[in-house]
């Protein structure tokens, strides 16, 4: 139990002076191969995700099976419900009136998708999240203001704390800031 | 096709304008020997194609307001696009003379005898007489004449130096305009179309008409920017980025008509009154049943799988194909419309259905032509230009 005298290294952090700073830096960190790092910024930045190499997110594909999954669910319920288990006569139509169904299974439907994207999303961004190792910084408070930062985390393959250091330095990163557990 | 780059106009305009106004001559030729060898027929095939070509030009009238009055940015490389297609509204207005003609061949209200026996249309004679038909018919278009001149001028006035004023002033013209729009429409629709079947009626019918001349429009619109992409037209300003919005826009129409053909099919078929029923029964008989599916699933169906996936909207090509059937379907939905009061046992197509829908067609396109060659091809001084130029989708 020596974590107070050596507190675990927990990542990386380093200051850009401008939005295109931190996209170029971003094409760098990404080109470098390292995978677990992020970019922190006030705003979104046109074209980040492709500096960071991220792919496209596959929750559309997500919402597409959880849509099929609500409209022939609903659709089988009223079919089931309606022309199986209580078959009633209703203004002389038949017991599978596919019209009548539509509506309900049109808002279930949407209403899955709408569940799963939200959902989705957030399990995707690994949220909610009570806590990150950028938190220790106490100039990282300046991310939602007026700062810029790339944060590599130490679980990264690639990190070592000397060279890694030294790569951001040349990215033109300042304000270097190692992310210790405290 | 060649464009200066300096002023982003057109040299050479290409042989599409003679080619159109031969053949929209060809055709209005045609469409007269019809006249005088079948009146009802050529009518009802002239309003089906009168009405096609129109309801492009007020999509396009739309899509510029609506464009002014959410202070779109995206859209701006494309506006000029649908700013020429509305520019087409004094064509249309004198297109629509000759309907004048045929009220007696196309609407059984208009006759006195038949009314004298109808129960029904003499509680509608108030709204339904050729009077006053003819006069809200006039009051349409100048309506819409004055809004399309007058956003058209300012637009073109904006070209000449980059007054953010003018971008505030279409704004301010924009806003009252799509209120007058959306009762003209809908009150148009209800006139041209609604009332060939005085004894049916349908309050959802102006926005079913309208929801498929927007998706109409905005495939035309893409069908345009293609044409000028394949010539290296702006093919570095309306980038993929573009085509792909061009193409989520379509696929929202696409359900957005599906939507309203829905609701008006389920009430009436949840209702099932005789009066109101007979009018889907007439398109549910024979070949016309044939007719209504087809444009279920080609309306509906396949084009909303087409457009789903990402891949097809950031395809120019794909979307070109897209646009052309989309167009095709959009006729086909207004013939539907139209004919079976005419054919009501059945389809019975007629050489006039291609001949009038040519004859209007090749004016239109000639017409459009001419304006397009006349104005720069972007806004040039749009204050949100560059931005558009340089949008992309997150």
């Amino acid at each position: 139990m020596n974590n107070k005298a050596t507190p675990r290294i927990l990542g990386l952090m380093a200051q850009f002076d401008n939005p295109a700073a931190l996209l170029e830096a971003a094409q760098k960190v990404r080109d470098a191969g390292y995978k677990k790092f992020d970019c922190h910024s006030p705003f979104p930045i046109h074209g980040m995700d492709r500096a960071m190499g991220l792919k496209r997110s596959s929750l559309g594909w997500l919402v597409g099976v959880a849509a099929l999954a609500g409209t022939s669910g609903a659709l089988a319920l009223q079919w089931w419900s309606s022309s199986v288990a209580y078959p009633l006569v209703i203004s002389g139509k038949p017991f599978f009136s596919f019209q009548a169904y539509v509506p309900v299974t049109f808002a279930l439907g949407v209403l899955l998708s709408a569940f799963t994207a939200l959902v989705g999303m957030l399990a995707f961004n690994g949220l909610p999240r009570l806590h990150h190792p950028v938190f220790y910084s106490d100039n990282f408070a300046r991310t939602s203001n007026d700062a810029f930062f790339i944060s590599i985390e130490a679980d990264d393959p690639l990190f070592e704390i000397e060279k890694t250091s030294a790569f951001l330095t040349s990215t033109g990163g300042k304000n270097k800031e190692v992310l210790k557990e405290e | 096709m060649k464009i200066d780059r300096e002023t982003y106009r057109l040299i050479d305009n290409g042989k599409i304008g003679s080619i159109a106004l031969t053949i929209g001559l060809m055709g209005l030729v045609a469409g007269t020997v019809g006249f005088i060898i079948d009146r009802e027929q050529f009518f009802h095939a002239y309003l089906t194609a009168f009405i096609f070509w129109l309801s492009l030009s007020l999509g396009g009238l739309f899509f510029t307001m609506l464009h002014h009055i959410v202070g779109a940015r995206w859209s701006v490389v494309l506006r000029r696009i649908s700013e020429n297609i509305m520019a087409v509204m004094p064509l249309m207005a004198l297109l629509a003379v000759p309907l004048l003609f045929g009220l007696g061949d196309l609407y059984h209200w208009s006759h006195e005898d038949i009314i004298a026996g109808n129960k029904l249309l003499q509680g509608k004679a108030a709204y339904l007489n050729t009077t006053f038909f003819i006069i809200r018919m006039v009051g349409y278009f100048i309506i819409w004449l004055v809004l399309s001149r007058l956003l058209y001028q300012v637009s073109l006035r904006q070209d000449k130096g980059h007054q953010v004023s003018l971008t505030r002033k279409m704004r301010l013209i924009s806003a009252p305009g799509i209120i007058l729009f959306a009762v003209t429409f809908t009150f148009a629709s209800f006139d041209w179309l609604m009332s060939l079947d005085a004894h049916w009626y349908s309050t959802i019918f102006g926005v079913y008409v309208f929801s498929g001349s927007l998706l109409g429009m905005l495939a035309l619109m893409t069908i345009i920017a293609v044409t000028w992409r394949k010539n290296h037209i702006l093919d570095k300003d309306i980038t993929v980025e573009h085509y792909h919005d061009l193409g989520k826009l379509m696929f929202a129409f696409t359900i957005f008509w599906g939507y309203m053909a829905f609701s008006q099919y389920f009430l009436i078929w949840y209702g099932n009154i005789p009066e109101e029923t007979l009018w889907f029964l007439h398109r549910w008989e024979n070949s016309w049943k044939i007719v209504s599916l087809v444009i279920v699933f080609g309306h509906f169906v396949i084009p909303f799988f087409l457009l789903f996936p990402q891949v097809t909207k950031r395809r120019p090509g794909m979307l070109l194909f897209i646009s052309l059937w989309l167009l095709l379907m959009h006729w086909l939905d207004l013939y539907w419309l139209v004919l079976p009061t005419l054919h009501p046992h059945g389809v019975h197509f007629s050489w006039l259905d291609p001949a009038t829908m040519l004859g209007t067609g090749g004016l239109f396109i000639w017409y459009l032509g001419r304006r397009t060659a006349a104005v720069p091809l972007l806004p040039t001084g749009d204050p949100h230009l560059e931005t558009s130029k340089h949008f992309i989708n997150h």
